[in-house]
């Protein structure tokens, strides 16, 4: 197997906080290869986009990295300094964030946006660099996107400016995107354009994407692997296909019986009862234990389950092998 | 159920219009020498709701959803049109005692748990407030609906930060109930909420519909929520209904192209590296529509006529829809 | 597994019945463990409130029993006994010989009485205006916001002097002295109101879109009652940190007002009338019938500034 785009090693991450130390973040592994989309779900709570800010070292203070390593390109970056990072970030790793407003800065337009990015990072001349700009709009499916480069970002519509966003992004060609929730604030039309460039961009470029959201859907359409995340914490990992239709993790099982499919009529929805816990008050051993309907003595125990400690996918001490019955 | 087959529904929407002025200030437009602009948020709708069904609005932002549901509970008056309940129209009725009685018999369930309660008030205050207002008894009525919905007695005394999301939402949907009403609009009552907690509610407001007999409008953008629930659904463009179906003959065979857009373009559990070719365009600016059919320039299969007539909702089978080309 | 929800195990932070008032206040008092500016202002606070609350007892005359002064003992400089009558004043005697330690006390109490008054005054205009500007909107909005605007063009010392000026015009000389506080207090109060209605305003249109308040629409409160119960609730916290920041201001306003000779009047003398009399003995070597009064108020307003920061920071979240 060849070298990932980004290897993330027993990442943790902490909040210290008056009633104690919180940790959103718990030991977290995986890897992401060239040209593959790793989708990241859970709940909100989980720890996802904190995972995401973490890789490109923008926590907010007092967060930090507690423990664990991160690697890009087989370099370390998690120790770097910010300037360093800042570097880094927009070169080797592009980011797309929720809310497409927000992201782009209002006074400038949305050319000098794109040049001064590519300016910083690639060493190119000026015309050079607005030829690229304009390539990129053009990549990402902007219309006349010679003309349009001296717009303003609040000249686009919603799902334009959410194409801006992934062309700031990629524009200086990173290897790695991460997108955190990057069609939640779309309409469901918008959102499937904005999924299917994203999958055209990967494929073509070869770039490694990390997609972080709570929507199943666009997981399953567009992940090739997932990881499901609950309270800081990797509960399940491996290719989206078997995850979805065999999930071996009960809260992994239980998050697809919970999520209502349109090819289904009105059948009553399966539910997770209770909630998720909050981080000050994590129980003993799995955290999913209380809610979940297979628990046995083992799991109110110290240690959690790992996937390293179990059998490699999922962090149960019973993972569900075939889709076990549920007891009545 | 057809629209005018219905025996005695209980809320029945004839032509139901809102217009918004949107202009600048007065002075603005003097100085720029600005027209008047005006956004038609909703446009001659019309919709019959039988007792104890749920009958479902869907649509993308800016299809006048949300504006609907406000306009039959009475928070916004409508600019043209009419809402009637139980056969009384809350715009034009004039005695005070038969409004009062379709007021109790409405309440709402709001999208965001976090704002619908006053972070001031204890739980057991927000819930009896309806009945509390109308001078009735509201001795162990808290502890009793907090109860019906999946929480405890106990949790009166406490005050909404104590609580998650979907507990919050469960709170909202017990100040619902407190009136006894008989409908209930919820507008996107789960798209705050995470997928676990929001089939919590979900099967919770199913639950209560039986119990109570109650009559739901629901409002989302999330078709997969609204074929669990609905018993029919309205699909709505810009403000207009575009089609209007039972469940099973929308998502099995949809006639209007939006409607065929819609499903398509929805995510789906089982769509591994599903590639479909993406709907074209966006939702265009409400204030300027296009001509004819909202929904032509998007529209794989828009022929002349549908840039320059508007087509109007029509009987075809079971479904109503609004649109030359649909069988 | 059935579906009944009854017996969900509930998060363990909601087990604890707690009040909220309860938490807001144990997190304000951490917060101001943590912050010794805060804590010693508002030890100093309390202690200057407390004399003045009680200035009758403590202080070791009354300057204004005529009975009590002792004309000898005009000018005794701090701490050194009287050449005529052997008396000691802590912080000496004014050329009346008044204690300055006892007018200060009993200065004090006018300065803060004004100040509260006034204050107090200028919120219930403020936050009343400001609540129905937010909550109706339309031409009444229109109308009191810009006569906040107007009003806001004008140094509020200026429009204070104003008040006090017209009022004078309008009252018999006969009862000017008797009137002097109140008037003093409708000025300060007066020309205050505008940022109390300007915040009440801003957090009252930011509520009232909540759904909370649509839901309370929708059973049929009346806007009055909306208001009152609904609104006002959540819009205090900005208004509290107003409020202390502008007793201190008050505070310095009335003195401003009494040394220019136009607020309390000399037979109920504030700190401010106490600086003015004192300012004309500066050169003359009695310096204490100055310094006294104005380092008092000066500790008293800064104090009362610095509590009014840190409770504007303790109760941002976004600082937190």
């Amino acid at each position: 197997m060849t070298n990932p785009v980004l290897s993330v090693r027993n990442l943790t991450v902490e909040i210290p906080t008056r009633t104690g130390l919180l940790k959103p973040v718990d030991g977290i592994s995986y890897d992401i290869a060239a040209g593959e989309i790793l989708g990241v779900v859970g709940e909100s709570g989980a720890g996802k986009s904190m995972t995401g800010n973490a890789v490109i070292g923008l926590l907010d203070r007092p967060a930090r990295i507690a423990k664990g390593e991160i690697h890009v390109n087989g370099r370390r970056i998690d120790t770097l300094s910010r300037k360093e990072l800042r570097q880094i970030r927009g070169k080797e790793i592009g980011m797309i964030f929720q809310d497409p407003l927000t992201s782009l800065n209002p006074l400038l337009t949305i050319g000098d946006q794109l040049t001064e990015t590519i300016s910083e990072h690639l060493d190119v001349t000026d015309s050079e660099a607005k030829a690229r700009a304009v390539r990129a709009l053009d990549e990402v499916g902007i219309p006349a996107a010679r003309d349009r480069i001296d717009a303003y970002p609040h000249q686009f519509s919603g799902g334009m400016r959410q194409r801006v966003v992934i062309a700031l992004a990629l524009c200086a060609e990173p290897s790695l995107v991460i997108a955190d929730e990057p069609t939640t604030a779309l309409d469901v039309s918008v959102q499937a354009q904005i999924t299917a460039l994203l999958k055209r961009l990967c494929r073509e470029r070869g770039m490694a994407v990390m997609l972080v959201t709570h929507d199943m859907g666009v997981i399953a359409e567009t992940a090739d692997r997932v990881a499901v995340m609950y309270a800081g914490r990797l509960a399940e990992l491996g290719p989206v296909r078997e995850v979805i239709t065999a999930p071996m993790h009960p809260y992994t099982d239980g998050l697809m019986q919970a999520t209502p499919d349109a090819s289904e009529g009105a059948t009553r929805l399966r539910q997770i009862p209770g909630a998720m816990p909050r981080l000050g008050n994590l129980p003993t051993g799995c955290a999913f234990h209380p809610r979940c309907p297979y628990t046995q003595d083992k799991c109110c125990q110290d240690p959690s389950p790992t996937r390293a400690a179990t059998d490699g996918r999922a962090a149960c001490w019973f993972p569900l092998t075939e889709r076990a019955a549920v007891p009545a | 159920m057809p629209l005018d087959q219905t025996p005695d529904p209980l809320v029945s929407i004839r032509g139901l219009t809102r217009i918004f002025d949107v202009s600048k200030p007065l002075l603005n437009r003097i100085v720029e020498r600005l027209p008047k602009r005006l956004l038609t948020a909703v446009s001659d709708v019309s919709f019959d709701v039988p007792e104890r069904t749920t009958y479902a609005l869907v649509g993308e932002s800016g299809s006048g959803k949300s504006t609907i549901g406000k306009m039959v509970v009475g928070l916004l008056p409508p600019s043209d049109g009419e809402v009637e309940i139980e056969g009384i129209n809350l715009a034009s009725e004039t005695d005070p005692k038969r409004i009062d009685q379709v007021r109790s018999d409405i309440q709402m369930i709001f999208q965001d748990p976090y704002a619908s309660l006053n972070p001031r008030w204890r739980v057991r205050d927000i819930i009896t407030e309806p009945v509390r207002i109308k001078g009735g008894k509201t001795e162990g009525l808290a502890e009793r609906l907090l109860e019906q919905v999946g929480l405890s007695a106990a949790d009166a005394i406490k005050f909404p930060h104590e609580f998650s999301g979907g507990q919050r939402q469960r709170i909202c949907v017990a100040r619902a109930l407190a009136s006894e009403p008989k409908l209930i609009v919820a507008d996107e009552p789960t798209s705050a909420l995470d997928v676990s907690v929001q089939a919590q509610v979900l099967n919770l407001m199913s639950d209560l519909k039986d119990e109570f007999g109650l009559t739901y409008i629901l409002i989302s953008h999330d078709l997969t929520v609204v074929r669990h629930m609905a018993d029919r659904i309205g699909v709505l463009y810009l403000g207009r209904l575009v089609e209007e179906a039972s469940p099973d003959a929308l998502f099995t065979n949809p006639k209007h192209p939006y409607t065929q857009m819609l499903i398509e373009a929805a995510p789906r559990m089982d769509g591994f590296g599903r590639e479909i070719t993406p709907p074209e365009g966006e939702i265009p600016d409400p204030i300027s529509p296009p001509s004819g059919c909202a929904y032509h320039p998007r529209c794989p299969i828009a022929v002349e006529q549908c840039s320059k007539e508007r087509p109007q909702l029509e009987r075809k089978g079971e479904s109503r829809v609004a649109c030359f080309l649909a069988k | 597994m059935t579906d009944k929800t009854a017996d969900l195990p509930q998060p363990a932070a909601v087990q604890r019945p707690s009040r909220f008032k309860e938490l807001w206040e144990a997190d304000l008092v951490y917060n101001l463990r943590r912050s010794p500016v805060a804590l010693i202002s508002l030890i100093v606070t309390l202690v200057l409130i407390l004399a003045a609350v009680f200035a009758p007892l403590i202080a070791p005359t009354n300057p204004f029993d005529p009975a009590s002064l002792n004309l000898m003992n005009g000018f005794s400089a701090p701490g050194v006994p009287n050449a005529f009558t052997g008396d000691t004043f802590l912080m000496g005697t004014d050329d009346q010989g008044r204690d300055v330690f006892s007018t200060i006390l009993y200065g004090m109490r006018i300065s803060l009485f004004v100040g509260v008054a006034a204050v107090l005054f200028a919120m219930i205009l403020g936050i009343t205006l400001g609540l129905i500007a937010g909550y109706v909107g339309g031409w009444i909005e229109t109308i009191i916001m810009r006569i906040a605007d107007v009003q806001l063009t004008f140094p509020s010392i200026l429009v204070a002097m104003l008040i006090t000026g017209v009022a004078k015009g309008f009252t018999p000389p006969a009862y000017r002295d008797e009137v002097a506080i109140f008037v003093l207090i409708l000025a300060i109060g007066l020309s205050d109101w505008v940022q109390f209605a300007r915040v009440v305003r801003g957090a009252t249109l930011v509520e009232k879109n909540k759904e909370y308040v649509q839901a309370a629409r929708l059973i049929g409160r009346s806007g009055g009652g909306i208001m009152l119960r609904h609104i006002l609730p959540n819009v205090l916290s900005p208004v509290l940190v107003i409020a202390t920041i502008s007793l201190a201001l008050a505070i310095i306003a009335e003195a401003t007002l009494s040394f220019l000779g136009v607020g309390a009047p000399p037979t109920q003398p504030s700190l401010g009338t106490l600086i003015r009399i004192g300012q004309g003995f500066l050169f003359s070597g009695e310096w204490w019938i100055l310094f006294f009064p104005a380092v008092t108020l000066l500790t008293l307003a800064l104090a009362v500034n610095l509590l009014g920061d840190w409770l504007r920071d303790a109760l941002n979240p976004r600082l937190r």
